[in-house]
């Protein structure tokens, strides 16, 4: 109990709950007259208002009196068992978790250790087996969609089907590579792709650059193409490649596979090369700890091959 | 000339209430659909439901709520001190401030104007416009009870003392912000991190407290008793369960933080000042409930009764509901849940809604003049059909939230989670089209309301009348 910055607070807190009981304790037993006399006579108390409004003197149901009183006793003992007085941190030392890293277990502690007891030795036999043995079977697939149902869907879809800005996971197209160590590389430290914005480099020839770009893909719009091309070898080529084929270690995807990460229209690659796009897969290693990557490599790696 | 009551702020606040009623349950509705049909946003910015269920929330709340506040405490304390209402140009300020606040709100909150804390979404400079009409408010409500001709003051308004004064701290203390600029309409909050989040659910579960619940339960005290033509069950009751009652709700809001960065000590001490909130909060159902004894067969022909017993029930149920959610057991099941909506809706439409409708019942007859409602039978099928409109709103937020939270956390044998988020999203449909359905009948009761109301103002014989205030009985 180290939530308070002096020893004043502690007391001032206790001192308050304390009274508070007590004076609910006296506020309904000064009441109580008359509850346990059945011979009580109940008439108005000859106070009158707004012509015919009366109040009669009937005493304090006993049952509602009991439940009352019962609350206040269960507060008392659930104060002697929790923390909630002051200083006193309750008679089982229990507390939701380590908030102020004490090195004390609180029940988020214990219940993680148990989960850990309990899985970790699946996790660690799956960490045993290499990707493409897990891919052949069932149960570590299954478990693998459930993780990614947990923590993947939020983007990539929970048929792993991708969005714009996305990757789509199904298809054989991989911006960081497709191999069983580069989809766990991603998974466990993520990746962060970065398209500068070329918008004021190019002024008006980002349409003939867009032009250019589209044509690797077979696809036509309006621009000078030689241009574009002549822009293109000067400033894209060191991440895209000569060929557009693009450049895994980069991340800097294939351009000529009419595959598009943001949309293929000639309005959004143009708005990619003017304002640049910033892609970030965030890192899972540590919070998921690496058995769990595994097997999320595992089932990544099933959907495409 | 024999002096009346000060009716004409109450008859404003009467027809706003029906007003605000409709179009607070309409975003309702609206932002209902938009969870069940997601293209209802129209990739609109004004109509998304990010910014239409804040409007939703402050137009129940405050404009609809708020208004049959205003009208009814305004109503109960001349009638139960037998004093014109204290200072009239200062109420009648506070009727057209409070409008100005909610168009305000309705103008702002769409744009995106918004300081992001629940229930207290307004930007300052209306922040500020509510404390100045709240004040006002204030000075009016307690002017008149310090006026008195009567020597003691009656329970109704002792709860809607305590709803003025409290609503006041809980507004100052959550809304304190520094502004950007004197002219900009953004400003951040005094408090950071979860100290921010403890005073916003200090505010938050207050504002359930004692703007829905103590002000509430002012009006059930009059109206009540009135209606059934019956004293009040126990003055004994009443007298513990207003003082437990206004000093116990106070603690309960760390029951929102369950299971964060909250420390363990204030999540206890939330808790258990919750579950000892039970016995205060049915004081008032027994109270309620039990001043109809005597007088049961009422309830067969007397449909704004049958509005105020159901309501009272409603009442009981929530408050029952609330203590058991606060377990911090149970609410690592019902947290972010739809559960929470449920309990929220079936304390809003069936407790704070039904109460109001059958308070306006009895109210806008004689603020014109008239002996009853245009259609008593049009009463009796509006009763049905909110009653109806609850029942399939929470009912289905119960099942759709206890199934969230059983999906959430239901675990495969390898340790993995049984339901990704969106199979839980898939899931929650066909109670979210019920959902919406609900408050769709709920609504189509309102519009129903709104005829029988404008049917009784513009009868031939209807007229603003002031009644006069009788001699003071000793």
């Amino acid at each position: 109990m180290d939530d308070f910055v002096s020893s004043f607070w502690p007391w001032y807190i206790f001192v308050i709950v304390a009274g508070s009981i007590i004076w609910l304790f006296y506020l309904v037993l000064s009441q109580s007259h008359g509850v346990k006399d059945k011979d009580h006579k109940i008439e108005p108390t000859g106070h009158k208002w707004d012509e015919d409004l009366e109040e009669l003197n009937t005493p304090l149901p006993r049952w509602w009196l009991q439940l009352f009183i019962i609350t206040n006793v269960f507060g008392l003992v659930y104060l002697f068992l929790y923390p909630g007085s002051g200083l006193f941190g309750g008679l089982l030392g229990w507390s939701s978790a380590d908030y102020r890293d004490t090195g004390a277990t609180g029940q988020y502690e214990t219940e993680m250790a148990d989960a850990d007891a309990q899985y970790s030795a699946l996790y660690e036999g799956y960490l045993k087996q290499d990707i493409a043995t897990l891919t052949a079977d069932k149960d570590a697939i299954t478990t693998g969609s459930r993780l990614f149902s947990t923590y993947c869907i939020q983007c990539h879809g929970s048929d792993a089907g991708g969005a714009p800005g996305f990757p789509n996971l199904r298809d054989s197209d991989w911006l960081w590579g497709g191999e069983p160590d580069q989809i766990k590389h991603t998974i466990a430290q993520g990746r962060i792709g970065a398209m500068p914005a070329w918008g004021a480099v190019l002024g008006k020839n980002t349409r003939d650059v867009t032009a250019y770009v589209l044509s690797m893909s077979g696809k036509k719009s309006s621009g000078d193409l030689d241009i574009g091309k002549e822009k293109y070898d000067q400033l894209c080529v060191a991440c895209h490649g000569a060929d557009g084929k693009g450049n895994i270690a980069l991340g800097a995807p294939d351009l000529t596979d009419n595959r598009w990460l943001y949309g293929g229209s000639a309005r959004s690659v143009e708005k990619s090369i003017i304002e640049g796009r910033n892609g970030k897969m965030p890192a899972f290693g540590e919070f998921l700890g690496e058995g769990k990557v595994h097997l999320l490599t595992a089932y990544v790696y099933s959907l495409s091959y | 000339m024999q002096d009346t009551y000060n009716y004409t702020v109450v008859r404003q606040f009467s027809i706003m209430t029906v007003v605000w009623g409709i179009v607070g349950m309409l975003v309702g509705v609206i932002i209902a659909a938009q969870l069940a049909w997601p293209a209802l946003n129209f990739d609109v910015p004004w109509l998304t439901f990010s910014r239409l269920r804040p409007l939703h929330t402050n137009a129940v709340i405050f404009a609809f709520g708020g208004s049959a506040l205003f009208a009814t405490s305004y109503y109960v304390v001349q009638r139960t001190c037998h004093v014109k209402l204290f200072a009239p140009a200062l109420a009648a300020f506070t009727f057209w401030g409070w409008t100005l606040i909610i168009v305000l709100a309705a103008i702002t909150l769409p744009l995106g104007y918004t300081t992001s804390k629940e229930y207290a979404e307004l930007e300052w400079p209306i922040d500020i416009l509510i404390t100045v009409v709240w004040v006002s408010y204030a000075i009016v409500f307690f002017g008149t009870l310090i006026k008195r001709k009567t020597p003691h003051i009656y329970v109704a308004n002792w709860f809607f003392g305590a709803f003025i004064v409290t609503v006041a701290v809980l507004h100052l203390g959550n809304s304190a912000a520094l502004p950007v600029s004197m002219t900009g309409m953004k400003s951040y909050s005094a408090y950071a991190g979860v100290q921010d989040a403890m005073i916003q659910w200090w505010y938050g579960h207050n504002a359930v407290g004692f703007f829905l619940t103590a002000g509430f339960l002012g009006m059930m005290y009059y109206f009540m008793p009135k209606q059934a033509n019956r004293p009040v069950y126990s003055y004994r009751l009443s007298v513990v369960h207003f003082w437990a009652l206004a000093f116990t709700y106070i603690w309960a809001g760390p029951h929102h933080l369950h299971y964060t960065a909250l420390p363990d000590w204030t999540q206890s001490l939330g808790m258990i000042m919750s579950l000892i909130l039970l016995a205060p909060s049915w004081g008032g159902m027994i109270n309620g409930i039990m001043t109809l004894s005597g007088a049961w067969e009422k309830l067969r022909t007397d449909p704004i009764l049958k509005f105020l017993v159901v309501s009272i029930s409603f009442y009981g149920m929530s408050t029952f509901e609330g203590p058991m959610m606060s377990i911090k057991t149970v609410n690592a099941l019902s947290h972010y849940t739809d559960w929470t909506i449920g309990h929220v809706h079936s304390g809003a439409l069936g407790w704070v809604a039904m109460i109001s409708i059958g308070a306006m019942y009895y109210l806008i007859p004689r603020l014109f003049g008239k002996k009853e409602m245009y259609s008593v039978k049009l009463i009796e099928t509006h009763f049905w059909i909110s009653t109806l409109g609850v029942v399939l709103y929470i009912a289905a937020m119960w099942i759709s939230g206890i199934m969230q939270g059983l999906m959430w956390r239901a675990t495969n044998a390898d340790g993995t989670l049984t339901y990704s988020f969106i199979e839980s999203v898939q899931a929650m449909h066909p109670f979210y089209v019920t959902r919406t359905i609900g408050g769709l009948v709920f609504l189509i009761g309102m519009f129903l309301m709104a005829y029988n109301v404008w049917k009784t103002i513009t009868a031939s014989d209807a007229k603003a009348v002031d009644a006069v205030i009788p001699a003071p009985a000793h």
